[in-house]
């Protein structure tokens, strides 16, 4: 490479190189991208900073006198539309914060919720929440102890927005978290990609597309189980929400200090969700899931955990899609179709169509 | 899926990278103007694939980053007006004008939104008859038809309420000012697919004649990408100058004649900034004085907007193929990985352009030795 | 400008007096515009750029285009040549 050239300082930037935006939110914040983990860090951690909060993963692991320790996860929910194939807010709520005390390796076992109602909003539409959340709790296995309602005025809800807090037991020794990957192990996603995401999108209209894609949200607990039943060297567990695969896996390798090399060949994804992306110029590793879960597993025990996975519902798609490794640390590489690379890196703001 | 599937097939790819490798005997420059077409590139790895004689160069193709910082400005500015609805492609959103984005106008209040065609711009404004709805036409000629569509059809359809801000470019004259250069090295053209479909390739062999440098109508798939470089390269070697067509399934040489009559119906070519290049005389399309009541700029006197680009950037120098990023002053401070700079960056999620493809090497060096 | 996806044409039909049609890209469907096509038949291929179908696919060329790619494979399987071998 020639020796970089030295000119004179640029006055701002012709590059289109776009805003950090620090004075207003916007959209992107809540992307599950840069932005947002920008936000965290110098908003919310700056202020809050302690060792549980700042171990960065699903949920927070408390002391307690006991043997058992207590994980602890909140979620604020505000889908568009409040109903979509496959799945509604309610069931979004229940599974999501299940979801995040289970990635721990916790038995989820109670949730709080708070409801923020819109003036306005149909009873019979609420009712139908409600009983979609009494549905995925009983699944799940978890009880509703705790609750409040808030009523905003004409336009200042969207409908209704939902917060929920879940605790669950961590047992004795268990140490599933982000930082835990390490050169070797395996890497393995519990079904197919960016079905969530791609189903609201089209159940929102913008857009403009049909599909008969549904969402996968899910309570992943049962199949979490399964899996620890099989194995004690599973490392990390989390689940690909907002920004995706490729948000979730630069998570871990920062955390973890390592890198992970993903085989593009070796990803489940539905034609359909395929066929979106292309039409729409978006890259499916960077698509919600609610429903899927990915694992990094010791070498050794990855093809167990594998069939552990595949016998369950929720796992039935499984597959390992790629490996950790030593260096590059804290990249995400893919070896794509063709047998070149690329690099995945992390979701910087909002996911937007493209014309380019 | 269709038409796709078939042309990323891993076993042609590699062959076919092969035979270029066979073919080729020194360096070749090779420029590729197509924003598609470099996402496309990384996405894949594909200068991964070519031998190291053949370096491919990623020219001004991006409509999004071409943009002139004064229509970004001018957009900011109809985005904010009370009243108004405005409707935009996604990509440009995230494009800074000076200090704001349309997110920041969003965030103050605007109503910006994201539309996948032109004609759901036309849409909202037949549903919201008292309000302005504003659409950015923005892009090459490839979305040039599109965005004449929603002009005629609204002039069809008499509506008051719909408005356009134009922002058209056009590869041609772009061609020229890069080859035409002082400085340039580019030998060999990639041009782009889609805007040939719609264009056709009557307009090039004259400019492959007037600067010996031969042209290859080029695709978007791995294959088709492929195939491109070993038609350019082919040409090269034999020291051929002219212009082929490697993208026959969807480009002929007259192009789409009715997507070219509405252009001619509607736009009318004139000069256009390019971000971080300057003016290009007749390089851009506005509308013809009998659409001017759909002239956004002249309904809401935004046209006084002037913007100052920074007289000293290289960024122009960089579109033109002429420096690499890392000779850019700003490359790893103002802009980092997380902040890249490049035509692909303001359109893909994630990849820059400039730093994964010069630091790709350095990454898989750390895979292979860690 | 560049983003334009096949798919294959399963209805055509008039809408606010442009001539539209269905596009089914595989488990995803779509309304675009046939302005630009009017030639374009249900079951032919026609790529799309923001709603719009901007070109008819020939399935001729297409297969043309492999054709060629398949007929390099061969001569190089025939010679025994491996990707990423390089003859003397």
């Amino acid at each position: 490479m020639a020796d970089v050239i030295k000119t004179a300082a640029i006055e701002g930037m012709v590059c289109p190189v776009p805003l950090r935006h620090a004075e207003k939110i916007v959209q992107g914040h809540g992307s599950g991208g840069k932005l947002m983990q920008d936000l965290i860090a110098k908003t919310f951690l700056a202020a809050w900073d302690n060792p549980i909060l700042s171990a960065g993963n699903d949920a927070g692991v408390i002391p307690t006198q006991g043997v058992a320790r207590l994980a602890i996860s909140t979620d604020a929910h505000v889908v568009s539309p409040l109903f979509f194939p496959g799945g509604d807010i309610g069931r979004l709520a229940v599974c999501g914060t299940v979801n995040d005390v289970a990635m721990l390796g916790a038995q989820p076992l109670y949730l709080t919720v708070s409801f923020i109602l819109e003036e306005g909003l149909d009873l019979s539409t609420l009712e139908r929440v409600v009983a979609s959340m009494h549905a995925a709790a009983t699944e799940a296995g978890v009880q509703i102890v705790a609750g409040d309602t808030k009523v905003v005025g004409r336009g200042m809800a969207d409908g209704l927005y939902i917060s929920t807090t879940g605790v669950g037991l961590l047992p004795e020794g268990t140490a599933i978290h982000g930082a835990a990957a390490q050169p070797g192990d395996g890497v393995i996603i519990s079904g197919s990609l960016g079905d969530h995401g791609i189903a609201v999108l089209s159940a929102r209209g913008e857009l403009g597309f049909e599909t008969e894609l549904a969402s996968d949200v899910a309570p992943l607990n049962g199949l979490i189980s399964e899996m620890l039943g099989a194995s004690q060297g599973i490392h990390v567990l989390r689940d690909p929400t907002r920004g995706g695969l490729a948000t979730t896996l630069n998570e871990i390798v920062r955390q973890s200090k390592v890198g992970i090399i993903l085989k593009e060949g070796t990803l489940p994804i539905k034609p359909a969700v395929d066929a979106a992306c292309e039409l729409l110029g978006f890259d499916p590793l960077y698509i919600a899931n609610e429903g899927k879960l990915v694992a990094v597993v010791s070498r050794e025990d990855s093809s167990r955990v594998l069939e552990a996975m595949r016998s369950h519902e929720y796992g039935k798609e499984a597959a390992i899609i790629g490996e950790v490794v030593a260096e590059p640390t804290g990249r995400v590489l893919m070896e794509t179709l063709i047998g070149s690379h690329r690099v995945v890196d992390v979701l910087m703001g909002e996911l937007l169509p493209r014309i380019c | 899926m269709k038409y796709v599937a078939e042309f990323r097939d891993a076993e042609l790819v590699k062959r076919s990278a092969q035979q270029i490798r066979r073919e080729v005997t020194r360096p070749w420059t090779l420029m590729e103007i197509c924003g598609g077409q470099t996402h496309a590139i990384l996405r894949y790895g594909i200068d991964e694939l070519l031998p190291t004689e053949i370096e491919l160069v990623h020219g001004p193709g991006c409509p999004v980053c071409v943009t002139p910082l004064e229509q970004i400005d001018k957009a900011l500015a109809l985005a904010s007006l009370p009243n108004v609805i405005f409707a935009s492609y996604g990509d440009m959103l995230r494009v800074p004008g000076s200090g704001r984005d349309l997110f920041s106008v969003r965030a103050a209040g605007g109503d910006v939104r994201v539309v996948y065609s032109p004609l759901d711009a036309v849409t909202m404004a037949r549903e919201n008859p008292d309000t302005e709805v504003v659409f950015f036409a923005i892009g090459f000629e490839t979305t040039a038809p599109a965005n004449a569509m929603s002009v005629y059809q609204a002039a069809t359809l008499g509506l008051k309420n719909f408005s356009v801000l134009v922002s058209h470019v056009r590869v041609p004259p772009a061609m020229h000012a890069i080859l035409g250069g002082e400085h340039n090295r580019v030998q060999g053209f990639l041009a782009a697919g889609h805007v040939c479909a719609v264009m056709g390739y009557w307009e090039y062999p004259p400019i492959a004649e007037q600067y010996r440098t031969p042209i290859a109508v080029t695709g978007f798939e791995p294959l088709d990408l492929l195939r491109g470089v070993l038609d350019a390269v082919r040409l090269l070697e034999a020291g051929v100058v002219k212009v082929v067509n490697s993208y026959g399934r969807a480009v002929t040489y007259e192009g789409n004649r009715p997507a070219q009559e509405l252009i001619k119906k509607v736009f009318l070519e004139c000069d256009r900034k390019w971000r971080g290049i300057g003016n290009i005389p007749m390089s851009g399309w506005g509308l013809r004085p009998e659409y001017a009541q759909f002239d956004a700029e002249r309904r809401f006197d935004v046209s006084a907007i002037r913007s100052e680009e920074s007289p000293i950037c290289v960024a122009g120098q960089i579109l033109q193929g002429q420096l690499k990023p890392p000779q850019c002053p700003a490359f790893g401070t103002l802009c980092t990985p997380q902040h890249p700079l490049g035509a692909t960056m303001v359109s893909s999620e994630g990849a820059c352009a400039a730093y994964f493809h010069y630091n790709k090497a350095a990454l898989l060096s750390e895979v292979s030795n860690g | 400008m560049c983003l334009g996806v096949p798919g294959k044409l399963v209805e055509i039909y008039k809408s606010g007096g442009l001539l539209m049609g269905k596009v089914d890209f595989g488990g995803v469907s779509r309304e675009a515009c046939l302005e630009y096509e009017p030639e374009a038949r249900v079951g032919d291929y026609v790529v799309i750029h923001v709603g719009f179908a901007i070109s008819l696919l020939s399935e001729q060329e297409a297969a043309k285009t492999l054709e060629v790619l398949r007929e390099i494979s061969d001569i190089q399987a025939e010679l025994g040549v491996e990707p990423g071998e390089v003859r003397a």
